[in-house]
């Protein structure tokens, strides 16, 4: 049961690669590799339903928050700012 | 696992699915980004909810518990910085829009 919500997960994540590959502009691929974080962050989740390894779920956390550094970083070189304004 | 943990995960990954769907289906980065954000948020968050009523309050539990404030103030803030970058950078919308109402905002 749970191996088949991790298989369409895995699958998942390679649609979100496709978008990687063929995204016109920078930010359509910035926003395939933040949808891809928040995938791998469900992934982590069934992974510890599957495997019994509790410590995934901080694996899960520490994904969300460097995807969110990474999608804030991309978005301020978007509008041509420094990090502190 | 108990059914309502299991109906949970259907939930999460189903929604998950629509918005892989919508990423790869729609025309510009707008719509994908609309689509994505708000359908993949939901399903990730259906998923931590099904880890915490699985196991309890437990460890694991309230750290899943956790996550999902988490998830949801990232991914929308995230979303809505990169937007609106992406406005100033200059993309284009599709030849199908309606009405950019934001414009108007900008000026």
């Amino acid at each position: 049961m749970i191996a088949i919500f991790l298989y369409i997960l895995i699958g998942l994540s390679f649609l979100c690669f496709i978008r990687v590959l063929y995204g016109p502009t920078m930010a359509d691929r910035m926003v395939a590799i933040d949808i891809f974080g928040t995938i791998v962050a469900g992934i982590c989740a069934l992974l510890v339903i599957k495997t019994g390894r509790l410590f995934l779920i901080d694996v899960a956390i520490a994904w969300i928050i460097i995807s969110f550094i990474g999608t804030i970083a991309l978005a301020k070189y978007l509008t041509r700012k420094k990090l502190d304004e | 696992m108990n059914s309502i943990s299991i109906a949970l995960l259907v939930i999460g990954v189903t929604f998950d699915l629509f918005g892989c769907i919508g990423l790869l289906r729609l025309p510009d980065i707008y719509n994908r980004l609309q689509s994505a954000t708000k359908c993949v948020t939901l399903g990730t968050c259906s998923i931590m909810l099904a880890i915490f009523l699985h196991y309890g309050f437990t460890a694991v539990g309230i750290k899943a518990l956790i996550a999902i404030p988490l998830l949801f103030f990232a991914s929308t803030v995230g979303a809505h910085a990169l937007i609106r970058g992406s406005y100033r950078f200059g993309i284009k919308l599709t030849d199908k829009t309606v009405i950019d109402d934001y414009k108007e905002v900008e000026k």
